[in-house]
């Protein structure tokens, strides 16, 4: 093998099946209004956003309904002319009640179009202003997390960033929406990529690319000649590449400490999604309303990529993509990291990068039977964080909690489920930690 | 064999023996600590169990505690009243007065009247099962009933019943707390045992949606805080709440206008009363 | 609400698994012996069949009626015990009395597996178990070794095969061998590249499965291609074998020579079967390599000093004694550690 064709990447890790082929083609289609909208106070990582409307109070596209609860925070806006129903309590995805707005939306008048661009004024910024701007828009780190964007944007004193990651990888099996995100708003990406250099004050960008996209390589490296501070790396095809730190390990060859944040080794990493819809909205001065979603999944009549206002409860979809019969098991986000959902009644929110519906049919060849840990050792040849897992499932069953994350690391483990997936004796290792994180979490606030 | 050799070996051990036998005679001499052999007494007449009910960090330290005379023998809830007498007898002080707790359930959800809105497959605890979409309940409070907490009970004070439910044995129950950290709905609560009056639910929603997900959950309706003693009951929350400072005033009249039966008393007895509407509506729910 | 909707289901995520499970890693480690088992049978005719065939049905049926007995869920589908039963055999002398060979399969179970737990929780390898047992308890019949492709052996057994319980096992001077390697050790007979070729090839005697390297090799590549064993023990063991005996043979060239060291005795077998049983080796990439040149090194100081030809089965069982030290020992380097130390450090 000669040294061209070695991409970069990270150690360990595995190659699930792709399963990208069903959405790959279909370019981003707007969704209709819903008849109703749910946006939950919380669908960020941070405090809660504060409402700012009453009920029954009518509100415009794009208003802000509620503002941000703290610096570690965004606010919210309304993603159709509508009306505010209630603000009550709704489902979230992790299956506790969480205060949210109800919208019904006027589907009866034209819902306005977006304002025009003003770059000029956002060019103007200075960086703490800009933090500020990226923050008015209610972005969020839109690959799953729904991290604050601005809050990874302000650099701490004593702290530098010189590299800017991108993360075009989009590791997880069926999603889509990165990729053609990629291919469909390369000129919004690089107005992003251009804002976050700015306010982070760092010298360069690499756009990180898995090279099972080489369309979106090609594309965006052309793209990129007319900027000499931004280059597009392919990395391999990889899961979990996607992961920070992984990326900035392949990337940069630089290991984020334990414990640590990407800053710690002066990087910062924005999802291609997230500086796609950044470059969109700053300079129109407009907040996060709608999302790209990949809908897709063996239990989808119409899999495809669309653009989703946010609030639109999952039913309403799944009703427009189709869902078949045999439908059982809806997840929002990939099949590695994504979470199945109770209720179809949950909204679409911020972080929500697809949803995926599996039939009777993946669920039958899905086993249920565990067998004994046979010590085989492949999880510890998948972990990308070179953790044991085994160990900490056994752990996990002894209750050792405690054990866990003292001597075994536990708190790095962020739950990609290469362990779980390589795992021939079908032991649920990611339902083992998150048990112990949660139990170490409870016993942390009681004391 | 040479006799002097075995001789001059024989000897080796015996005084190698010698030596080190009064080193040790001498390090326990300088090294004993002085134990009150009540403490040892009193262990014995304790339970055992390490439950940490008292306060204290297992029976060991709870029967140190007694010997310097911080806490009172009945402040053991799981021990025997003559062990108590005798402990009390032994250390010559008052036994003091022993306040029945047990651990109470804030849900009356079971699987027959409880709806669940997906199925969970996986390990088969309700800790694992909340993790994961709350578990498959339609009501986001409710117990999950996999009996995490009857698997923590040290005292098998908890079975759950036929509709999953747990059921708390007042009689065996300490109120060691172990279910109240195992619950990962946080439904069970400590509470001396004459509070009679309890509300079996902590669902916050009103009216239609709660009873979508549950018929016994409360509705907020508030009836039960109007016919209730003054301040007995208020609603909080869409939720009734009871203020055991009154509870002198509770009786069995503030649960008859209930209509789902989500407000009860608990008889020692009977196990949890229902009121007549309750009763009723639940009634036709089972005709119809 | 009315309409009788089938629910969703919640599953923790991953959503996806790689398709390979405990049992089929089990079930292909049987197809892979399948070869290795029929070579057997070719070169020792009915008495290796028979042999094959009551171990395998006593160890099954031991795990059957062990588990029914103490009302736990029933292993014995799960192909674990097949695999003992098979390896174990192989491990045997063509012409050991069948009764013996069912007693052995009892004790690779029960001693070897249940006792600790059953599948996974073994500390031993079973088949490896039972055979030190049958050793020590009947040295005598362990150590007898039927000639290979002798005529007539598809049509009659090794008399000693259907010897009864505890009486005295008809002698069998007819059809008795040895092995190369109790040749070299006992009868200080030289080794040259005639002794290695056939002992590749497998015209030789041994135990039932000790006897075509060549087979048990194309075996084993099969069961690493799939992924269902690491090559690096064999790997490490054979390597270390090779190196160390190499070593050994510059010294002194009465010592036999390194290939025929490799090719001869339950080496192969060893190497690709026994050390690598997935429960009773490490987990870590590192304490692989560790234990297979380790069994490698034992094997040949067994070999060469010791009071027995042979020497893999305890090198195996030996390193499986040290496999928890050698976990504990090299548990990998967590991603992000060495920086957050050197930090630590620096503030210090």
């Amino acid at each position: 093998m000669g040294t061209a064709t070695l991409k970069k990447t990270f150690s360990h890790g595995i190659h699930p099946p792709e399963h990208k082929a069903a959405t790959v083609e279909s370019a981003i289609t707007p969704l209709p209004f819903p008849p109703g909208l749910v946006i939950p106070l919380s669908q960020h990582t941070g405090a809660p956003a504060r409402p700012i409307v009453e009920p029954k109070q009518e509100v415009a596209r794009g208003d802000k309904i509620a503002e941000a609860g703290g610096f570690v925070s965004v606010p919210m806006h309304a993603p159709a002319k509508s009306t505010v129903a209630k603000i009550g309590l709704a489902l979230t995805p992790s299956g506790a009640m969480t205060p949210a707005i109800f919208l019904k939306v006027d589907l009866e008048s034209e819902q306005e179009p977006p304002p025009e661009a003003d770059s000029a004024a956002s060019n103007a910024l200075t960086p703490e202003e800009l933090v500020a701007a990226v923050q008015e828009t209610g972005m969020v780190g839109l690959g799953g997390a729904a991290f604050p964007t601005h809050v990874k944007m302000l650099v701490p004193k004593g702290k530098r960033v010189d590299t800017v990651v991108v993360n075009g990888c989009e590791c997880e099996p069926y999603l889509t929406t990165d990729h053609r995100v990629m291919l469909e708003a390369s000129e919004d990406l690089f107005t992003g990529v251009r804002i976050a250099l700015r306010a982070t004050q760092a010298g360069c960008a690499i756009i990180g690319i898995e090279t099972n996209k080489p369309d979106a390589i090609k594309a965006l490296a052309k793209a990129a000649e007319s900027d000499s501070r931004i280059r597009v790396a392919p990395v391999k095809t990889k899961y979990p590449q996607g992961a920070e730190k992984m990326l900035i390990k392949a990337l940069l060859k630089r290991e984020v400490p334990s414990g640590g944040l990407p800053i710690d080794v002066n990087a910062a990493v924005f999802n291609v999604a997230t500086l796609a819809q950044l470059g969109r909205l700053l300079p129109r001065k407009q907040g996060l309303i709608e999302r790209v979603v990949t809908v897709t999944g063996p239990g989808v009549e119409r899999p495809g990529n669309y653009l989703v206002p946010l609030g639109t409860p999952v039913q309403f979809l799944l009703d427009h993509a189709g869902m078949k019969d045999t439908a059982r098991q809806v997840i929002l986000g990939g099949p590695m990291m994504g979470v199945a959902i109770a209720s179809l009644e949950i909204p679409v929110t911020k972080g929500v990068s697809g949803i995926l519906v599996l039939t009777d049919k993946e669920l039958a060849q899905r086993p249920t039977k565990v067998y004994p840990c046979i010590r085989c050792g492949q999880c510890i040849q998948a972990c990308p964080m070179f953790l044991n897992p085994s160990r900490l499932g056994l752990l996990s069953r002894k209750e050792q909690y405690a054990v866990m994350e003292e001597r075994y690391h536990l708190n790095d483990c962020f739950e990609c489920g290469c362990c779980a997936y390589v795992c021939p004796s079908n032991i649920p290792l990611v339902q083992y930690m998150r048990i112990a994180k949660a139990v170490n979490r409870e016993r942390k606030t009681a004391k | 064999m040479d006799p002097v050799a075995l001789f001059t070996a024989g000897g080796l051990m015996l005084g190698l023996g010698l030596i080190l036998s009064s080193v040790l005679a001498a390090a326990n001499k300088k090294l004993h600590v002085f134990e009150d052999p009540r403490i040892d007494q009193v262990e014995e007449m304790l339970p055992g169990a390490n439950c940490g009910a008292c306060g204290e960090a297992g029976c060991r330290a709870f029967a140190e505690a007694l010997v310097a005379g911080r806490v009172s023998p009945a402040q053991c809830p799981a021990n025997e009243p003559q062990n108590i007498e005798a402990i009390a007898h032994l250390l010559g002080i008052d036994a003091g007065a022993q306040h029945k707790r047990v651990a109470r359930l804030a849900c009356a959800g079971g699987n027959n009247v409880a709806a669940s809105s997906a199925t969970y497959r996986g390990v088969a605890t309700c800790r694992a099962a909340t993790l994961i979409g709350g578990g498959g309940k339609s009501c986001a409070w409710g117990c999950l009933g996999f009996g995490d907490c009857m698997a923590v009970c040290p005292f098998d004070a908890i079975v759950m019943n036929r509709n999953a439910l747990p059921i708390v044995d007042e009689d065996k129950c300490t109120a060691c707390g172990a279910c109240v950290d195992a619950c990962p709905k946080n439904l069970f609560s400590l509470h001396p045992v004459d509070h009679r009056l309890w509300v079996a639910c902590k669902n916050e929603l009103r009216g239609a949606e709660v009873r979508r997900a549950c018929a016994v959950a409360c509705i907020g309706c508030g009836l039960c805080a109007k016919d209730a003693a003054e301040g007995l009951i208020a609603i909080e929350n869409s939720l009734a709440r009871i203020d055991y400072d009154k509870n002198e005033l509770a009786s069995l009249e503030a649960i008859q206008r209930c209509p789902t039966g989500a407000i009860v008393w608990l008889d020692k007895e009977k196990g949890p009363i229902l009121g007549e509407k309750a009763i009723g509506a639940l009634a036709e729910r089972k005709a119809g | 609400m009315t309409q009788e909707t089938p629910q969703v289901e919640l599953r923790t995520s991953p959503h996806l698994q790689r398709p390979i499970r405990t049992d089929a890693i089990m079930r292909n480690v049987v197809y892979a012996l399948i070869p290795v088992a029929a070579f057997s049978i070719y070169a020792f005719g009915l008495s290796a069949l028979l042999l094959i065939a009551t171990s395998t049905a006593s160890c099954l049926l031991t795990e059957f009626l062990v588990r029914r007995l103490s009302k736990v869920e029933n292993t014995a589908g799960d192909w674990s015990a097949v695999v003992t039963g098979i390896l174990f055999a192989l491990t045997l002398p063509p012409g050991l009395p069948l009764w013996i060979a069912a007693v052995g399969g009892v004790i690779c179970i029960v001693l070897g597996k249940l006792l600790f737990g059953g599948l996974g929780y073994n500390p031993f390898n079973p088949a490896l178990v039972g055979r030190a047992f049958l050793q020590a308890a009947f040295t005598v019949p362990m150590t007898r070794w039927a000639a290979a492709f002798a005529p007539g052996r598809f049509v009659q057994a090794i008399p000693s095969t259907l010897a009864l319980p505890f009486m005295q096992a008809p002698e069998f001077d007819a059809w008795s061998g040895a092995t190369p390697l109790a040749m070299w050790k006992f009868q200080q007979t030289a080794t040259d590249m005639k002794d290695v070729m056939s002992a590749f090839m497998g015209t030789i005697e041994g135990s039932a499965g000790e006897t075509s390297a060549l087979v048990i090799l194309i075996c084993g590549a099969y069961l690493a291609v799939r992924k269902m064993m690491d090559w690096r023990i064999p790997a490490g063991m054979l390597g270390s074998v090779f190196v160390f005996s190499g070593v050994f043979y510059l010294i002194n060239n009465a010592n036999p020579n390194p290939l025929f060291m490799l090719c001869s005795g339950g080496l192969m077998l060893g190497a690709v079967f026994m050390a690598t049983d997935m429960v009773t080796s490490p987990t870590t990439p590192v304490g692989v390599w560790i234990f297979g040149v380790l069994t490698g090194f034992l094997t040949v100081l067994i070999r060469l000093y010791g009071a027995l030809p042979e020497g893999v089965m305890y090198a195996i069982l030996l390193g499986n004694a040290l496999t928890p030290i050698i976990n504990a020992l090299t548990q990998p380097k967590i991603y992000g550690a060495k920086k957050a130390k050197a930090k630590v450090e620096q503030t210090q």
